[in-house]
């Protein structure tokens, strides 16, 4: 019995972890692209003007910095979304 | 009247410090594993805002150009990777200490100890910068002499953590954000307030980068303040931005702070609020750095030195400002100050703005006393890195695992004072070199801890053989480069693909994730006990089950 349960905890949590990763890794693209995809088409961007800015520069100043923090934030709420799900949520 | 009000946040620290004193051990080393995502958030960035941070990266950035901005996303991008791969399996994991899970994971004494080396290294070199800041800021701004300022930071820190340990530091890290962000944000606000009638200088200073442009123009300066890569080429720029972000997740006494709170998910959220806290200093540094020389070329620039305004003269006393006209000096001795003749420290911009925004004496010891909180609680921080690496990892997990709570608390108590005032001994001798050395902790951090514990997690074929001999090539290979690109010695490097010594880490971290994958599928995998831990790591919630 011990064992049954202990291969069903691990498909279970081999399956979560497989979602967990897609999350982590759209985020990521995400998180490079304002960043460090940023820095590669700065002089592109900074043909556009944004409340003054070139546009390359405020992207790299401000719109980064609030992404990250909003894709720490969804990736919390993904995870308590996914944790419900698989019955891991801890309350 | 400015030493009252910042003595008087000292008190309020030790206050808070003794008012959460500590005797168990799971109180010292976590705070007992129930700070709140808010508050814990709020306490991250006192501990991640360092003297650096506060004083100097502004200045930074008004030298830099754009290309500053490789400190703003690495030093922020950094918690969007501890997020995501690190801070909820190092919570579920529930030990004390990075070292605790790399020993742990690869069932391994080996490399617990290899992990507490570089723990060890990081840490107190970045302590000894955070000790000598707070002697600099001191020194200017209340003209004590540096020993005596350091001295004085020395048993301020102390004070503030030895009583409680990881508990106090928690706490009093808070009420140090608060004295730091208040600080940091009135006297920019305020000019924002004279210039434009609105609080916000984030927003505004948009408008003031074009008003910066047009006159670097008309004065025939380049290259502009905006041109991307006129300091870095673009692959040191991207190549330092991606070390900054990945050793922010890999440094010791950030992963430390995941450890406090009361759940996995709590972990998640924690680190939001760390960025968004981080996030307000961090969106702000651009603003004062475009403010600050908006105002030097409009109205110091191309002004008879003799009427130029009173903050000059004020600065130039305490050296952080030097005026170059007489013809000994470089200049055409005509009485007018040009551009080429103004020499500003990099400091002065944070530092001058309340009087440059006219604002009463007390915002500029608030600034004083913002940047001071910000050096302590920093230090504070690294300070339970070290005490825990001997008192936990070394002592109790690798010598007398025997050892009694009040053993270990009493040990990691006096761990930190001593290495407090070791760390004061230090950066009272030799300062120019240390800035370059937290540069170079980040390398460290990225090339040795966060392949070791990412692959920990997220590959269960990774196995001691991979992860030892992983931080060891990363540590080495980082080292070799830095010392390469910088000293020439022992062999001479020059820069690959133009990326200086500051992006060492790459090199480093890459040959780290490859020998950790490598090496470990040449030899036998790690134990099914293993295989499980890793498990158990992969979701947030304790089940009841007995194999949990």
């Amino acid at each position: 019995m011990v064992t049954a349960d202990k291969n069903d905890l691990r498909r279970r949590v081999d399956e979560y972890h497989k979602k967990n990763v897609l999350y982590i890794i759209i985020l990521l693209i995400i998180w490079f692209i304002v960043s460090l995809g940023g820095i590669l088409a700065v002089k592109t961007l900074n043909e556009f003007t944004f409340l003054g800015f070139p546009f390359g520069y405020y992207l790299g100043s401000q719109i980064s910095i609030i992404v990250f923090i909003i894709e720490i934030f969804v990736y919390a709420k993904l995870m308590d979304n996914l944790d419900k799900k698989y019955g891991f949520y801890e309350d | 009247m400015g030493y009252i009000v910042v003595f008087g946040t000292f008190i309020a620290f030790m206050y808070i410090a003794f008012a959460t004193r500590a005797k168990r051990a799971d109180d010292f080393y976590v705070a007992g594993r129930r700070i709140k995502p808010f508050w814990n958030g709020m306490a991250v960035g006192a501990d991640w805002m360092s003297a650096a941070s506060f004083i100097s990266m502004a200045g930074a950035i008004s030298a830099l150009g754009y290309d500053g901005l490789a400190y703003i996303m690495g030093w922020t991008g950094g918690y969007v990777v501890l997020a995501l791969v690190l801070a909820p399996y190092l919570r579920k994991f529930g030990k004390y200490t990075a070292p605790d899970f790399i020993g742990d994971r690869y069932e391994s004494q080996v490399a617990r100890a290899v992990a507490i080396i570089c723990a060890i290294v990081i840490s107190f070199t970045y302590c000894v910068a955070q000790v000598a800041g707070a002697g600099i800021i001191m020194g200017r701004l209340m003209g004590l002499p540096m020993k005596i300022a350091i001295a004085i930071g020395v048993v301020i820190v102390i004070a503030s953590t030895v009583l409680g340990g990881m508990k106090s530091i928690t706490w009093t890290q808070c009420a140090q954000y608060i004295v730091l962000i208040v600080g940091y944000l009135i006297p920019v606000t305020a000019l924002c307030i004279k210039m434009y009638g609105h609080p916000l200088p984030q927003l505004a200073y948009g408008d003031i980068l074009q008003k910066i442009v047009a006159k670097e123009k008309e004065l025939n300066i380049t290259p502009l303040y905006i041109e991307p890569f006129t300091k870095m080429s673009m692959a040191d720029m991207w190549v330092l931005t991606l070390v900054l972000m990945i050793g922010t997740a890999g440094l010791p006494h950030i992963m430390m702070r995941f450890f406090t709170t009361p759940s996995v998910r709590d972990a998640r959220y924690s680190a939001g609020w760390a960025l968004i806290f981080i996030g307000a200093l961090y969106i702000t540094a651009p603003a004062y750095a475009a403010f600050q020389k908006y105002v030097v070329l409009y109205d110091v620039v191309g002004k008879p030195i003799s009427q130029l305004p009173e903050w000059v003269a004020a600065w130039g006393k305490v050296g952080l400002l030097k005026i170059k006209d007489a013809i000994e000096l470089g200049g055409n001795g005509d009485g007018i100050l040009q551009y080429k003749e103004l020499d500003l420290h990099r400091d002065i911009v944070v530092l001058s703005m309340p009087e440059i925004a006219q604002l009463p004496y007390i915002v500029s010891a608030l600034v004083a006393a913002g940047g001071l909180s910000a050096a302590i609680s920093t230090a504070d921080g690294l300070l339970m890195v070290i005490a825990a690496a001997i008192s936990h990892d070394l002592y109790y997990k690798m010598i007398n695992p025997n050892a009694s709570e009040t053993t270990r608390v009493i040990l990691g108590k006096s761990l930190i004072g001593v290495f407090a005032v070791i760390a004061g001994i230090v950066a009272a001798g030799n300062i120019g070199f240390i800035v370059q050395i937290v540069a170079w902790a980040f390398s460290l951090a990225a090339a040795s801890f966060f392949p070791a514990i990412v692959m920990g997690v997220f590959d269960k074929r990774t196995n001691a053989y991979g992860a030892i001999i992983g931080m060891i090539v990363g540590l080495l290979i980082t080292i070799f480069y830095i010392l390469g690109v910088k000293f020439g010695w022992p062999v001479k490097i020059s820069p690959i693909a133009g990326i200086k010594d500051q992006g060492a880490g790459l090199f480093g971290m890459v040959f780290n994730f490859l020998s950790c994958i490598i090496i470990s599928r040449l030899t036998p995998p790690p134990s099914e006990r293993i295989m499980d831990l890793v498990d158990h790591l992969r979701y947030p919630k304790k089940l009841t089950d007995a194999h949990d």
